[in-house]
């Protein structure tokens, strides 16, 4: 009777893990927060180019840098473009490549890391110090040079992004890994003559799956930061693509007196980065994972 | 101990040497080679054979990347492309600009860190602690470029305090350097303060639940006592560990900061070398920047090795 609790309580179904990890994110103030804007900049992010009020790419001289009003909410940009469609849109375009980047980045750090830990020996002394390799080059160097190299198609920066930031993840996969591999069911599924591929699957997935998920929760922000830079810098999305990076640095040289331009991306970005970030702490602590102590490589 | 310290050193040169072959190799696949970008339509004949000579593209990758190597160890990076100015000479005044911004940001960011950090640990979950976590948060994960404009617009625009821009030629001393360094450092001190601030807080909560902090607690050494003379020597080693790397990895923030502030150093070179495909100075500033980050964490190993007596024995033993 009891051991059959026990396997009813294992064989929970992902749904209902799902939810009570959320439940138990929301119910921190801070976890809360963090996970309305992120569902509100998420939600936006679906439904704005159909409530967009005006195009994102119509150009007006006769309409440039006017004050917000009732039909230019956050009023117009340098070319009369519509400050309020372009903020909305922004979301969109930030928030699909990082997205997809960050899913390119688990992908890729996690398997390497894992067969890393899992080998060990040579391959993976060697494979570690091409990584810290990679790692003591600056990110923005890094990236400017993938990104001249290849330009700044949507195609290039989402791979490029998802490449760069997976090598971190690789270290806290690795680690992972190194921890559960010496436990008594990896022993016994070796012992069993299961192949190396079903330990990984059946064994070490499930163990390791938690730390790597948090990891990639916390690199999302990073990538976002990293891509609204690189936009910033004028090395992400090219014009007129509406992208808060680019916006920002758009309207800087005008914001001693149009600063509304320059203050609606800077409220967008900086509400979605803060609102990844206190959802990915909330994340961690729900699933009991501390990553306080971790520099930001 | 000795044996550590060199192999950790060895290790630190290897990572460079492998740095230095991903930029190498990086740089050539570019397309197109460093001379017929810069010569553009020009590009045959006989200047484009000179360009070649000149630059020593004529010879095979790996010579030229032995050749450059050897150079480069010896301070010599070649010369740039669009300046026709041994690179070295470039660089000198970046560096010197760099670094007169990075220490000020370092020196004003670790004393507030610690005394933030610590003081949110002791006040855990109490107001001075929900207080100044929420300020870090929000100075910690917002873009440098977004506090940099968000700087300029209140304090240069709107109040005029101090200058928005720096206009300086490259090379000025340092007290004309002053007043315009102010906005770029405190952009820069932010977003590290709140970074370390956090890590010694949570490394003064975990020493503060350790076992002998609960025995001295217990035998009544009195509080501030106990977090001076146990707490802190403690919880403060693990953080020159993270400290270090958090320095290392605002060297990305710096390059943005020093475009935001128009500042001529090393990040601003990086942007203008990139956007000019100036391949041998990007060659030289990807090696530098990564010869600090390696530098930075091998002296925080090394320190930490030095400041920690168990942990000596402890590696040995392995």
């Amino acid at each position: 009777m009891k051991l059959d609790n026990i396997y009813k309580e294992e064989k929970k179904s992902t749904f209902a893990k799902l939810s009570e990890i959320i439940i138990t994110m929301a119910s921190r103030p801070s976890g809360l927060i963090g996970l309305s804007i992120l569902v509100f900049h998420i939600i936006l992010a679906f439904i704005s180019p159909y409530i967009a009020p005006h195009d994102f790419k119509a150009i007006d001289p006769t309409l440039m840098l006017q004050a917000p009003s009732a039909e230019y909410w956050f009023g117009t940009d340098d070319l009369g473009r519509d400050v309020f469609t372009r903020t909305i849109l922004g979301g969109r375009t930030a928030l699909t490549i990082t997205f997809f980047g960050s899913l390119i980045a688990l992908l890729w750090g996690g398997l390497l890391g894992i067969f890393c830990g899992l080998v060990g020996g040579k391959i993976d002394d060697v494979v570690m110090r091409i990584v810290d390799a990679f790692l003591s080059i600056p990110w923005i160097l890094a990236m400017l040079l993938i990104v001249s190299l290849l330009g700044t198609s949507t195609e290039v920066l989402i791979p490029a992004l998802g490449f760069f930031y997976g090598k971190g993840i690789v270290r806290v996969a690795r680690a992972a890994t190194h921890d559960v591999i010496a436990k008594d069911f990896i022993v016994s599924a070796r012992a069993r003559g299961h192949s190396n591929f079903s330990i990984i699957w059946n064994e070490i997935i499930p163990n390791v799956r938690d730390a790597i998920l948090v990891e990639g929760a916390m690199r999302w922000s990073w990538m976002l930061l990293g891509f609204s830079s690189l936009s910033f810098l004028g090395f992400g999305v090219s014009p007129p693509t509406p992208d808060w990076g680019l916006m920002i640095s758009n309207a800087r040289g005008l914001m001693s007196f149009a600063y509304w331009a320059v203050i609606a991306p800077i409220v967008g970005l900086s509400s979605l980065i803060i609102g990844i970030n206190l959802t990915a702490d909330a994340f961690a602590k729900a699933l009991g994972i501390d990553r306080s102590t971790k520099a930001p490589v | 101990m000795l044996f550590l310290i060199i192999k950790r050193i060895l290790l630190g040169f290897i990572t460079l040497f492998i740095v230095s072959i991903i930029t190498f190799v990086g740089t050539e696949v570019l397309p197109g080679d460093a001379c017929t970008t810069y010569l553009e339509r020009q590009a045959f004949g006989e200047q484009l054979e000179a360009c070649y000579r000149r630059l020593g593209l004529n010879v095979p990758a790996y010579e030229r990347y032995v050749s450059w190597a050897l150079n480069a160890i010896q301070g010599d990076f070649g010369y740039s492309l669009s300046g026709e100015m041994p690179i070295k000479e470039v660089l000198g005044p970046r560096i010197k600009n760099s670094l007169v911004l990075a220490s000020a940001a370092i020196f004003i960011g670790i004393p507030i860190a610690l005394i933030l950090g610590i003081i949110t640990a002791l006040w855990r979950d109490k107001l001075p602690d929900v207080a100044i976590s929420t300020v870090t948060i929000f100075a910690m994960t917002i873009p440098e470029f977004i506090s940099a404009t968000l700087l300029i617009l209140i304090i240069a625009i709107w109040l005029e305090w101090l200058p928005g821009i720096v206009i300086v030629p490259t090379d000025v001393s340092f007290l004309e350097l002053l007043p315009n360094i102010i906005l770029p450092v405190v952009a820069i001190a932010m977003i590290m303060t709140a970074h370390m601030a956090r890590m010694v807080r949570s490394s003064v909560i975990q020493v503060m639940a350790s076992e002998y902090v609960q025995m001295a607690i217990l035998k009544g050494v009195p509080y501030w006592k106990m977090v001076f003379k146990h707490v802190l020597p403690n919880a403060l080693l693990p953080a020159i560990n993270v400290v270090a790397l958090t320095i290392a990895w605002l060297l990305g923030g710096v390059v943005v900061t020093e475009v935001v502030f128009n500042y001529p150093g090393l990040g601003r070179l990086v942007i203008e070398s990139i956007s000019n495909r100036d391949l041998p100075t990007v060659q030289a500033l990807a090696i530098i920047l990564a010869s600090i980050y390696v530098s930075i964490n091998l002296l925080a190993d090394l320190l930490t090795l030095m400041l920690n007596p168990r942990l000596k024995t402890l590696q040995i033993r392995k």
